[in-house]
Parts: C-alpha cells; sequence; structure tokens
C-alpha cells in the first residue's frame, strides 16, 4: 500500500443539445467556416443584451435531475470578468452562487468492489467562449492567433464533482458514467474528442497520516477518459516521486501531452484570478416551480442503471451482457425496440455484442447510425427460432441486411435460405440416405451410435445444408429403430 | 419659422400640407450650418441621409400612407443609440469609425415611424460626466450663454433641441443625464420608468440604471415619441410587458385632485435659492390648479449619490471589457495580446472613464465586494422602500429640484469629479428606484433656464405628463440669431 | 474626512489597474489615486447606515423568467461580422500572440 493517499475532483463542461445559443438565435451546430455564425449579441458588439434560451435551462435541469441532484428554484445569473480575445464581452456569464443544481451524485465502485457514492458539488448554466486558432505548433511557438466565435455562447452546463475520488479507475468510472448518463438524458453530445464534453482534473496526495489535503495540482487538455486515467496515473506518481523526495508541489495548471504521456506546466502570463463576479443586470431571476421541474423529470428516459438492472432481472441478460449493451445508448435503443417485437432477448443481445459490433467497427460506422431496423431484427431472430432459417445462415443474412439495407425476407428467398423442416420431405431424404449407406445403418443398429452423425451429414449435403438438422436428426433414429 | 415649431405644430403643418418634410429638414440642415460651429451640439450630422428620408416621408404622404406622428420630423439621437450602417462613438477615441450592423430597437422604432435623422449628437463619453466636457472629441456650449455648459451627459441632444437643432432628440438617463441637461438648457426631459424603453442597442453605462430618455421642446411632444417607442421589446430582457399610455392625452388631464409630495431632504443649503424659489412658486401653481401638495420625507435619500457611483462605476467597470481591440474601435500595436489590451484601452479612454472604471473594478475586487458593491445593493432597497412607501401613500408624484445650480461654466468643475458628481444628487435616486421623472422647464434667472424635476411612481408617465404640462409656461427660448 | 492616503494606496492603484487593463504614466497613477481616495472617503457615507438584514436589489423591476423559444434566426455574414475588425486573416479576427 501508498504511504499517500490520492484526492482527485472532476470539473466537466458539456455543450447542450440546444439548437441556438444561449443568448441569442445563432445555430450551435458546428461549422468549419470560422465567423459565420455569429450575430451583434454573440460577438458582445456595443449595445447588446442577452435573452436566455428556455430549453437550455430544461437541459440543465434535467442533467441535475439525471445526475440525482437537487434543483434550485431560485436562479440568478452572475458575470465573471476577465479578459481573453476568446471572450467576446470581457466578461462570460455564468452562475457564482447560486447553481441550478447542487449535492447531487453517481455512485462507483471502489476497490474493494464496493459501491461508492461520488457527490456532485454543483451544476451550473454558463456560456461558451470563441475558439482561438494559433499559427505555429504550440500557443507559446505562435506570432499571432485568429479567433472565431461560431462557438461563443454556446450553452454549457459545468459539472463539479467533490473531491471523492481516490483513484485513476474510479475517476474513469466517474467520468464513463456520467458520459452516459448525459447521453441517455439526450442533455449533451458528450463527445469528447469533438470538445463538446470537456474534462479537467484535480488532483493532490497527501501522507496516509495527514488529515488535510495536499497541494491541488489542475491538469487539462483530457481529450477522452483514457487520457484521464493515464494523465491521473502519471501525476500520482509524479507527485509521489517529488514528496518523497521531499520536494514541494506546486499548485499549477498542467497540461497532459498525450504523445509523451506526461503532464507539463503551462505557460501563462501572470494575471491575478480576481473575477469580480456580480449579478448580471440584464437578466432577470428564473424561478422554476414545482410543477415546471416535475415535468422535467418526467421527460426523463430510463437512464443506465435502471436500464441495467432491468435487462438482468426482467429480461435475464447475465450482468455482463446487460452492461455491454448499455453502454452505447444506440444499441441500447436498438435493444428495446427489437424487444419490444420479439422474446428472443439473449440472441438479440449476442447479436448486437458480437456480429453487429463487429460489423459497425469493420465499417468504422458511429453506433448513432446503425442500418438496421428493429422490425427486421426481430423478423429475423423469429426465423431462427421457429426454425425457418438456421443459424450460420442468418449470420449471412444479418450481414447483407447492414450493407445493403435489404429485407431480411428478401435476402433469404434470394440465397435460398429457407431451412427445409418438411417431415414427408426429410422423411424421403432420410430413407434414400439409410439405403444407400448400409454399413453405416447397420453399425448403429448394432450400437455404435457415433454413425448417426455420418448419416445426418449425408442427408445435410443430399439438402445442400438446408434440411433441419434437428429433425433430421430425430428422423434418422427413428427409421433405425 | 419652421425650425420654431415643435413636433406636435410640424406634425398638423405636414398634415395640412403646409410645409414638406423636405423643407423643414433643409431648414434645419441650413440652421445647424450656421449656427454648429459655436453650439458644437452635433458629433456628425448626416445631410444626405436626413434628405433622402425626408423625399421618401413626402412622397408617402403624398400617397395618404403617413407612418406616425413622426413621419418627416427631423430628430437627432445621443451618438450612444446604435444606427446600422452610420458612425456610433460614444464620444470616445476606443469607438472611432466604428460602424454598428444593426439598429437599436428605439431608432428602428422611430425609422419604421418615418422619423428623419440629422445626425448624431455629442455626450460625455460612453455618458460618464454632467457637462459633455469628457467628450473625445468636442465641446458643446449652452445654446443660453456659450461660456457654459449644457449639462451631460446628453449635452449635445438637449442643446440641440433647445438651440433648435433638432425638433426632438433621444438621450440616455442613467444617474440625471437627461434631466440634467434638460435643466441647463430649458428643454422638457424625459427620463421613463426602468424597462419602458428598450434599452437593446443603447450602449450601456450601467445597465441596471440606463434608461432612454426624450429631450423635447413642450410636454406634448415628449409624450408623442414616447407613445412611439415605449413597449415590450424581446430583445431586452428587462423591457416590461405593459402596454404604454396615451400619454399625449395625459398631457390635457387636468391637476385637480391630484397629490404631489415635496421631500425636503432635496431641498438642503447645497440647493441655489433661486431655483428653491422656482419650486415654491410651482407648488403655489398647482395648488392653485387643485392639486394637493405636501412635504414628505425620504429619509435614505443622502446615500443615493454614493451608492449610485458605487454601482453605476461598478456595472461600467464590467460593461466597458468587451472594448479590448480584437473585435472593433481601437487597437493599439503592441508586442503580444495582454499589452494590446492595455495599450488599447489605455490609449482609447479618457481619464474620466479609466477612473470610474478603476472606481468600479475595485468596488467589485475580492475583499471590497460587501463593503462597497453589496451594501449598496442593500441600499438601494432602502432607497426603493422609501418611495414605494411614498406612492403607497397616495401620493401621485413628487416634484424636486434637478441639481443644486444652474449651468455653470466650462471648465469650472473639470478637475474636481467629486464636485461634478455632486451634480447629480436630485436625480440619481429615480435611477436607482426605477422611476420614471420628467423636467419641466419653468424660468429664466439671470439669463440661464431653471427646470423642475417631477418624480412619479412606476409606470406613472401619464400623471407626470398632466402636472408637467400644468407647469409648462412658454418655451423658454435661447438668443440666437435667425437663420433664414 | 478621513486621510485620503489611508483609504486606498499606490499598491492597491497599481493591482486594480492590472485588473482593469489600464495602465497609467506615474503622474496619472498620483492624481488617478488622489481622486479615487477622495471619492472613496465620500462613500464612506455607506457605512454609516446599518444595513443587517436588509435584501439586496438586483433587478428594479418584478421580473422573472423571461425567455427565448430555441428556435434558430439569422446570423450576421462573415463580412459583417469582421467589418469592424482591426485585423483579419481569411475569415478570422486576427491579434497579437497570446504569450
Amino acid at each position: 500500500m501508498s504511504q499517500y493517499i490520492t484526492t482527485i475532483g472532476l470539473e466537466f463542461h458539456a455543450e447542450l443539445k440546444t439548437k441556438t445559443k444561449i443568448f441569442c438565435s445563432c445555430p450551435t451546430k458546428f461549422s468549419d467556416q470560422p465567423n459565420t455564425q455569429t450575430c451583434p449579441v454573440c460577438l458582445g458588439l456595443p449595445g447588446v443584451l442577452p435573452v436566455l434560451n428556455k430549453h437550455a435551462v430544461e437541459l440543465a435541469v434535467k442533467a441535475g435531475l439525471a445526475l440525482n441532484c437537487q434543483i434550485s428554484p431560485l436562479n440568478k445569473f452572475d458575470r465573471k470578468n476577465y479578459f481573453y480575445p476568446d471572450l467576446p464581452k470581457g466578461y462570460q456569464v455564468t452562475q457564482y452562487p447560486l447553481p441550478v443544481c447542487q449535492k447531487g451524485y453517481i455512485t462507483v465502485q471502489d476497490a474493494a468492489g464496493q459501491d461508492k457514492k461520488v457527490r456532485i458539488n454543483r451544476i451550473h448554466l454558463e456560456e461558451d467562449a470563441g475558439k482561438l486558432v494559433h499559427s505555429g505548433d504550440s500557443i507559446a511557438d505562435s506570432d499571432y492567433s485568429l479567433a472565431d466565435y461560431n462557438r461563443a455562447a454556446v450553452p454549457l452546463i459545468e459539472i463539479v464533482s467533490e473531491p471523492d475520488m481516490s483513484s485513476a479507475e474510479e475517476a474513469r468510472e466517474f467520468g464513463e458514467k456520467l458520459r452516459l448518463i448525459l447521453a441517455y438524458a439526450q442533455v449533451s453530445d458528450v463527445k469528447m474528442e469533438q470538445g463538446s464534453l470537456r474534462c479537467d482534473v484535480n488532483i493532490s496526495l497527501r501522507p496516509r497520516e495527514q488529515q488535510e489535503f495536499g497541494v491541488k495540482v489542475e491538469i487539462k487538455n483530457l481529450n477522452s477518459f483514457k487520457a484521464v486515467y493515464r494523465a491521473i496515473q502519471y501525476e500520482e506518481q509524479r507527485q509521489r516521486e517529488m514528496l518523497d523526495q521531499g520536494a514541494t508541489i506546486v499548485q499549477e495548471t498542467r497540461l497532459w501531452d498525450e504523445a509523451s504521456g506526461t503532464t507539463k506546466a503551462m505557460r501563462s502570463k501572470e494575471n491575478a484570478h480576481d473575477y469580480r463576479y456580480f449579478p448580471e443586470p440584464d437578466l432577470p431571476p428564473v424561478i422554476l416551480s414545482p410543477e415546471w421541474i416535475a415535468d422535467i423529470a418526467a421527460s426523463l428516459p430510463e437512464l443506465p442503471d435502471a436500464k441495467t438492472a432491468r435487462l438482468q432481472k426482467d429480461l435475464g441478460l447475465s450482468a455482463y451482457d446487460s452492461r455491454q449493451i448499455v453502454a452505447s445508448p444506440a444499441i441500447a435503443c436498438l435493444f428495446d425496440q427489437t424487444a419490444a417485437l420479439t422474446k428472443e432477448y439473449k440472441t438479440l443481445a449476442n447479436w448486437l455484442l458480437g456480429d453487429i459490433s463487429r460489423l459497425l467497427n469493420n465499417a468504422e460506422q458511429e453506433y448513432e447510425h446503425i442500418p438496421l431496423a428493429a422490425e427486421d431484427l426481430a423478423y429475423l431472430l423469429e426465423q431462427v427460432k421457429s426454425g425457418a432459417v438456421n443459424n450460420n445462415s442468418a449470420k449471412v443474412v444479418l450481414e447483407e441486411m447492414f450493407i445493403s439495407g435489404q429485407k431480411p425476407a428478401d435476402i433469404i428467398a434470394a440465397h435460398g435460405f429457407a431451412q427445409i423442416s418438411d417431415a414427408s420431405f426429410l422423411t424421403e431424404a432420410v430413407a434414400a440416405v439409410i439405403a444407400a449407406n448400409p454399413q453405416p445403418a447397420a453399425d448403429y443398429r448394432a450400437g455404435k451410435k457415433q454413425a448417426l452423425g455420418f448419416l445426418v451429414g449425408q442427408v445435410m449435403k443430399q439438402t445442400k445444408g438446408q434440411a433441419n438438422p434437428a429433425m433430421v436428426r430425430d428422423l434418422l433414429a427413428k427409421s433405425l429403430e | 419659422m419652421i425650425t420654431d415649431m415643435t413636433l406636435g405644430e410640424l406634425e398638423r403643418a405636414l398634415d395640412a400640407k403646409e410645409l414638406s418634410s423636405m423643407e423643414a429638414t433643409e431648414a434645419y440642415l441650413r440652421r445647424i450650418k450656421v449656427l454648429e460651429p459655436e453650439i458644437g451640439a452635433y458629433i456628425s450630422v448626416d445631410e444626405e441621409n436626413a434628405l433622402a428620408q425626408a423625399a421618401a416621408s413626402d412622397s408617402r404622404r403624398a400617397k395618404g400612407e403617413k407612418l406616425s406622428s413622426l413621419d418627416g420630423i427631423p430628430l437627432s439621437l445621443k451618438d450612444i443609440i446604435c444606427t446600422q450602417g452610420i458612425a456610433t462613438t460614444c464620444a470616445s477615441r476606443i469607438l472611432v469609425n466604428y460602424i454598428p450592423p444593426y439598429d437599436a430597437t428605439c431608432w428602428r422604432k422611430l425609422k419604421q415611424g418615418g422619423g428623419v435623422l440629422l445626425g448624431k449628437c455629442n455626450m460625455d463619453e460612453f455618458a460618464m460626466g454632467s457637462s459633455t466636457e469628457s467628450s473625445a472629441f468636442k465641446l458643446t456650449r449652452n445654446p443660453f450663454d456659450l461660456s457654459k455648459v449644457p449639462g451631460g451627459s446628453s449635452g449635445g441632444s438637449a442643446a440641440a433641441v433647445a438651440a433648435d437643432l433638432a425638433c426632438y432628440s433621444l438621450g440616455t438617463d442613467t444617474g440625471g443625464s437627461v434631466r440634467q441637461p434638460a435643466h441647463f438648457c430649458g428643454v422638457v426631459g424625459l427620463k421613463p420608468t426602468y424597462g419602458r424603453i428598450s434599452r437593446f442597442g443603447v450602449i450601456p453605462y450601467a445597465s441596471s440604471l440606463d434608461q432612454v430618455g426624450i429631450l423635447a421642446k413642450c410636454c406634448e411632444d415628449a409624450a408623442i415619441v414616447l407613445e412611439r417607442i415605449a413597449g415590450k421589446d424581446p430583445m431586452d430582457s428587462t423591457s416590461f410587458d405593459t402596454p404604454p399610455d396615451a400619454y399625449r392625452q395625459a398631457c390635457k388631464r387636468p391637476v385637480k385632485g391630484l397629490k404631489i409630495g415635496v421631500p425636503q431632504e432635496f431641498l438642503g443649503d447645497a440647493i441655489d435659492p433661486a431655483i428653491k424659489e422656482q419650486l415654491n412658486q410651482a407648488v403655489a401653481q398647482l395648488k392653485q390648479a387643485g392639486a394637493t401638495v405636501e412635504d414628505v420625507s425620504l429619509p435614505h435619500t443622502q446615500y443615493a449619490l454614493p451608492a449610485y457611483y458605487v454601482l453605476a462605476c461598478s456595472e461600467a467597470s464590467s460593461n466597458l471589457a468587451r472594448y479590448d481591440g480584437v473585435r472593433y474601435g481601437l487597437r493599439a500595436e503592441a508586442e503580444n495580446v495582454q499589452d494590446m489590451f492595455v495599450a488599447s484601452r489605455s490609449q482609447g479612454f479618457g481619464m474620466e472613464v479609466k477612473r470610474r472604471i478603476m472606481l468600479g473594478t475595485y468596488a467589485l475586487s475580492s475583499g471590497y465586494y460587501d463593503a462597497y458593491y453589496n451594501k449598496t445593493l442593500q441600499v438601494r432597497t432602502l432607497i426603493k422602500r422609501d418611495y414605494d412607501q411614498i406612492f403607497a401613500d397616495g401620493f401621485h408624484c413628487l416634484l424636486t429640484p434637478v441639481a443644486p445650480t444652474q449651468a455653470f461654466a466650462i471648465g469650472a468643475n473639470i478637475d474636481d469629479p467629486l464636485t461634478m458628481y455632486m451634480q447629480d444628487v436630485c436625480t440619481v435616486p429615480v435611477n436607482l428606484a426605477g422611476l420614471p421623472a420628467l423636467v419641466v422647464p419653468v424660468a429664466l434667472h439671470q439669463g440661464l433656464p431653471i427646470g423642475l424635476q417631477l418624480i412619479g411612481a412606476p409606470f406613472g408617465e401619464s400623471e407626470l405628463f398632466a402636472i408637467g404640462s400644468a407647469l409648462e409656461t412658454n418655451r423658454l427660448k435661447p438668443n440666437l440669431p435667425a437663420v433664414q | 474626512m478621513s486621510d485620503n492616503k489611508t483609504i486606498i494606496s499606490a499598491e492597491d492603484v497599481d493591482y486594480v489597474a492590472k485588473l482593469a487593463h489600464l495602465q497609467f504614466t506615474s503622474q496619472e497613477a498620483a492624481d488617478c489615486t488622489a481622486k479615487l481616495a477622495s471619492i472613496l472617503n465620500y462613500m464612506q457615507e455607506l457605512q454609516k447606515i446599518d444595513v443587517t438584514d436588509v435584501p439586496i436589489t438586483t433587478h428594479v423591476l418584478p421580473l422573472q423568467n423571461v425567455f427565448r423559444e430555441d428556435e434558430t434566426g439569422s446570423c450576421l455574414s462573415r463580412e459583417a461580422a469582421l467589418a469592424n475588425a482591426p485585423e483579419q486573416w481569411e475569415g478570422y479576427f486576427k491579434v497579437p500572440r497570446i504569450i
């Protein structure tokens, strides 16, 4: 056991899934053409005023409810004052003393495999800044920078955890669960690689016998939860080594460098951090009535933990399969839609996690765009169940459905995959095979039961593999009695 | 003389086809050409645009398609109101050459009503001042005495209306910036209830106090303009959803039966006796007209001025942070972006603006927030309660001085900010409480005008117009040469 | 009135100027310190009043829940957005190096 205790807190920024920005009607959708999605309001031109996007408020509340938070009935906005070229007004509109949501939690598993509640301190609504592009390889090597305000004033929620995590594993699980919950709640696109979900880590180490927290280091530039995990492990080691040598940890912001797998102190011009928060005079307060909150709660879909439990308990899937299915909202959605039409849950789960996942990976396709309809999947599952199509053929059909988008019935017909379960036809075929193979038939009758396998193979060969093998086995056994 | 006519008179003349908008506009432009070099009311005059708008108005009227009472009537705007395609500078070097790509809502409503814009008026830089002397561009002189200031910050607008260089003008009032110049220049000045007129497109000084105001030749003119520009605006979350009243009609209502209070805290030693004398005469006049006039007390009045300066400067320090040289306005050359911010702002803002930014930044900074900013918001509650109580007691309006003095000499207070701030002692409580107030000129004393302030209940502009019209005398006119 | 020098120091003025991104010559700074001190002294008037339990007023009007619907409107053209830019490059606002 290490002689240090690690303390980790996480901060997330999630872009809300609104059509328009938080204070103006410019679209939020991504554009690669700089400064084409701006207006006087989000450019912060002199004289403009903000008008709050109602849907952004609702999504923030939704996120809070999904993360077990208390919702503040009284909401105000504040200005956070600082200068940066990506910040059009010289202040960011955010919520300071009165965040919309407080006191939530997510349950993770600790090192001993026990459930552990990691608390969420607050969730507040705010506006995003614009984007800076630097002329050189890094901000420090650039002769000039370029500002694009398409992203300025896109609505964000900032989610701040309590420093309740003590390992990279817990932090990763917290992050992944949070991402999944926001995705299920349809609050955000949660794409870390595209920046619609951003995560910063606060980490400190202290000797086991020490009560108060150690010096906190902030890590930024984390583009995946794998990076979060690696950065924490790296930083734990770096700080441990420093403490072992009796060195002092500096409170600072460090940037994760994916290529070298290390964190580096961020170079920045020293500025006093005195944000001079004060109430935003241009925005009246927002009162969230119990009725309104209840309406938003009613609009929440089934969330990941509840769904995993249901798949296990009600549909009889294994814990592993349930978690795997729930891990992808798109897979889970297709599962639920299909499961409404057929009771072949186990096979459905196997297909989704096996063949369909493989096909998606091979096609390098996003999970959101699975080209399969629930009713087609359900049809194919029912054909296999009734014996009309065998399992191997079904996999070929599935692949063709995936690639061509054709209906399963058409693919089965085109390939002649329909399985032969016609008893009179199969009886004739069995009789013919027995007649043509007297020796193995005699062997079987004499007690060499393994001869049956050879005879089944012969029937399958005669019927080009379409005979229902279970029926063939039964008919052969009966005929040879 | 055309430029002498009130808005109401001009409308009637245009309707009766005695006059065209083109003739009126040309008359104003001629007068501007002759008198502007002495008065200095305008930062920019746009003849070409004005004439085109006048021609369009005339052809509408010829077809019987009058857009509003204001159709074809020449006006000016304080250069703080954004005008699409026309430079809007706030009288600051930092916005020199800035051309807004959109119209302020108040101007859009006037434009859609057929208003003819003559030009943009001078002001104190970013509306910070009480004499128009902090303008980065020019000095504006009081039309009644060219050695005196016109007041501020809407000094250009007040001087333009007083000198007949515009039929009416829009200004802004954060702590008295429409009312004090109205008093100095002998014109009517209205500061409506906070939220009555949209602030969208009006460059903010202090967002929770700013309100668009009207400078006009008489109460009825101000009423006509207010009817046109008042109302809820979906672009301004703080504009209020109360339908505007029939203000023009309100000017004709009798004052008999109305109850008027005279707050004693406004009549301290600092107030010029000549102004007190005018106030007493007005009290007698209103009593004679059948109104009840009683002394009242607003106990927290003494805290209004310091509270106002803390609050206004705090908000201003944030509102003026966007002038950083990145997207518009002045940019100074510098090695890196932080130095560029500092250099652009230091070169772009004048001293008074910098001082107020400093004061506001200080009041909001860590360690001082509670003692200054937060305390001010609490004091604001107490001040507002004083007024709520008065109006709950059945008073329809309050009668007070506008400022401690008449127009003072150019340069007299320029190096003494605190004395300059004292100019606002009678006007700032109104902004803190968000109330409407009307300044009506009542007399000339030693050649300079005196106006009195009427303070109304929230959205009580109609009562102000009724009482203001009763106090109104013949228009005070400066002694300026006639321009044919 | 208390001593102007005690209420705000030259160091305070320097710190506040940094926050506000303003720069003063030494003469301006001295003048600014003196004037701010006299204004702040005047503002001490506010310390005379007891405001215990008095709520703050951030908005004078009883407004709440003012929203817009999540519907897209028109944007400025890029040319219009950049029209006032002191410096631009290929559709971006250009600024000097950050560090």
